[in-house]
């Protein structure tokens, strides 16, 4: 178990194509660090610089107290779990488990009994003699597990391991590594695009677009406060509503807007966040330093426990989002109002999307 | 109304009898010449020489079959070797060029796929080009290079210019291209090296293809012409191929036609016996796709 940090780390592919940009990361012993962006953001890279199958171009990647960045993979003592879970098809499972343990020669009872007991914590001890084939995917993903655990390594790297399931058992699976992980304790790094696996499962999650980090920390800052607007549409689901405004006398000014005196708004406009759910119906005047919204209602989504509410404002494709609790009684067509109130509102720049204030 | 599935329509069971008669005239012409080759290898040479020929099995069968597997046929003043000698000849050619190219193609195919160094795809398609070389019209240039070397009527002079195979390292370099690149990331991380990784990995799964190819390359062997005609020039490097067609005398002498038969029909034996044997693996292996 140790501790893995990354200091100022780059990858630049031949040809001067740079994939990861000058990268600062630590992960605290026994942390679960899930990096998250869209695809080809560098963040599959970035694992593959810290498992070793990438080189890594300039800056330091430590495990423990040693700089690996030299050192093959094998030898940096980790382990890795893939999307498509590359089990060797014509080993069993047991010899699927047991092959790295034979390369590095440790002992056969050792082996058996390491082997033993993962197979045992994972629930695939009745399997261990049947070959890949003729599991289903989410057994054929914990014996993909379970060759991890058994090398008892200080990190394991996770490239999106849960996205060939199907949705239910991703969400079980996902209860699983959770529970896993902190029962192992071992430093984890879990690669995802998903973000609503990356909120539910990291201890750091690391938000990165293009190359560099967008926003490093726990879920809930990232949640409460998104540095740009590409962490603010990109955590959260449905995404924050990010609408343009202008600086009136009060506050912000725009088509269908009301209220939110008291935000500071520069003098070339900005974009203003809120997030969905913090939208709620209100009849009659919006307190001056709450936001209001009205809008007509243009689709209505029930799903049971709460109802997602779309509707254009300002007639130019801005469209706008409402998650609203229970079951909302709107016909499309309709004007509705809605309110927030100023702790959940958000401004960015309008020309670089950073956050503004707070 | 649709008819009920399960009670096939009599139009198409009187449809099935053409693939069947198609495939017994098929089969007729196929085997019809080896029919006459076995009942002529049972006959005595009078009774070959009868028009039309028996078309039913003689008695002489032992007596030919003996007297060419051990003593060799005679067509005019040439004697040819026993026919086991011939055999053993052909299965020692047969067996080293399966086996030296399967070995060559697929470490060529591993270092091409897995490694990554200067001028790998200038190598690539260097051994590509080749497949535009066969033994044929590279023949003289190679003669004269195994001449120098000394390599006349030897067993290596006589399989080492055919082992070089092209269409084998092809075959090869597809299938590790469908190995997924997860695998051989996952074997570095399990601490596999890169001879560790094709031991242990890569030829396990080409099992079915090393054997679909052995059979090929089997027959290929077997059948190779030209190349002994011109290397095996002592009698006692004669393989079964040659030998045969040695039997047969050119100038309008008598043949022995029951000899020749017979061992026509021994010199069929090996290969079939490969075939049969290899028969699942090859198909396995020409099918199977699954990783």
């Amino acid at each position: 178990m140790a501790e893995l940090s990354l200091s100022r780390v780059r990858k630049v592919y031949p040809g001067g194509v740079e994939a990861v940009k000058d990268i600062d990361i630590a992960i605290p012993d026994g942390a679960l660090c899930v990096l998250v962006g869209p695809s080809g953001c560098g963040k599959s890279t970035l694992l593959r610089m810290i498992a070793g199958l990438e080189t890594i171009t300039e800056g330091d990647c430590r495990i423990g107290a040693g700089r690996v960045n030299d050192l093959d993979p094998s030898d940096r003592d980790i382990a890795m779990v893939f999307q498509n879970y590359a089990l060797y098809p014509h080993m069993t499972v047991y010899d699927n488990m047991a092959y790295g343990l034979r390369n590095r020669g440790t002992p056969k009872d050792e082996i058996e009994a390491r082997v033993q007991e993962a197979a045992r914590i994972l629930e695939i001890s009745p399997f261990l003699d049947r070959k890949p084939r003729a599991l289903s995917g989410g057994q054929r993903q914990r014996v993909a597990m379970g060759r991890a655990i058994v090398r008892k390594p200080q990190v394991f790297l996770f490239d999106e391991p849960l996205s060939n399931l199907d949705a239910k058992l991703r969400i079980q699976m996902r209860v699983e590594i959770k529970k896993l992980q902190r029962a192992l304790g071992v430093t984890s790094v879990y690669v995802t695009h998903d973000q609503l696996e990356a909120m539910t499962l990291a201890d750091i999650l690391v938000v990165m677009s293009k190359g560099h980090v967008e926003q490093q920390g726990s879920p809930l800052d990232l949640y409460e406060k998104p540095a740009s607007t590409f962490v603010a549409s990109f955590i959260g689901a449905p995404p924050m509503n990010l609408i343009p405004v202008g600086a009136g006398e009060n506050g912000p000014q725009a088509a269908g807007l009301t209220g939110g005196r008291g935000l500071a708004i520069p003098p070339g406009g900005a974009t203003l966040g809120v997030r969905p759910e913090h939208l709620m119906v209100v009849a009659g005047p919006v307190p001056d330093d709450s936001l209001g919204i009205t809008f007509p209602v243009s689709a209505v989504e029930a799903v049971g426990a709460e109802t997602f509410v779309y509707g254009p404002i300002g007639g130019n494709g801005q469209e706008i989002i409402a998650r609203l609790p229970g079951k909302a009684l709107l016909a499309p067509g309709t004007p509705v109002s809605v309110a927030a109130t100023a702790e959940h509102l958000h401004l960015f720049d309008s020309q670089t999307g950073k956050r503004l204030g707070q | 109304m649709a008819a009920p599935l399960d009670t096939p329509a009599p139009k198409s069971v009187r449809r099935d009898w053409i693939p069947h008669v198609v495939i017994a005239i098929g089969i007729f012409i196929t085997a019809f010449p080896l029919w006459v080759a076995f009942v002529a290898s049972t006959l005595s040479n009078p009774e070959i020489a009868q028009a039309p020929m028996p078309l039913l099995p003689g008695n002489q069968a032992g007596a030919n079959y003996g007297e060419a597997l051990l003593q060799g046929g005679r067509s005019g003043r040439i004697l040819t070797p026993p026919v086991w000698e011939m055999m053993l000849n052909s299965t020692v050619m047969a067996l080293s060029i399966a086996v030296g190219k399967i070995i060559i193609s697929i470490l060529s195919a591993y270092a091409v796929v897995f490694f990554r160094f200067p001028f790998r795809m200038a190598f690539f398609w260097m051994i590509f080009i080749t497949l535009m070389l066969p033994v044929e019209v590279r023949i003289v240039p190679t003669i004269q290079v195994i001449t120098n070397l000394n390599m006349m009527n030897t067993y290596a002079g006589l399989t080492i210019p055919l082992i070089a195979s092209a269409t084998a390292t092809l075959l090869f370099r597809q299938f590790f291209l469908t190995i997924p690149d997860e695998l051989v990331e996952a074997a570095k991380i399990d601490g596999a090296g890169p001879m560790k990784f094709f031991r242990d990995v890569v030829l396990p799964l080409s099992v079915t293809n090393i054997a679909a190819l052995f059979v090929i390359l089997f027959l290929y062997g077997w059948n190779q012409y030209l190349w002994p005609l011109l290397i095996g020039t002592d009698a006692r490097m004669q393989t079964i191929v040659i030998g045969m067609s040695k039997m047969i005398d050119s100038a309008g002498g008598p043949t022995d036609w029951n000899m020749v038969m017979a061992t026509a029909i021994l010199a069929l034996l090996p290969p079939v016996l490969v075939v049969i044997l290899m028969q699942r693996w090859f198909v396995k292996g020409l099918v199977e796709t699954e990783k």
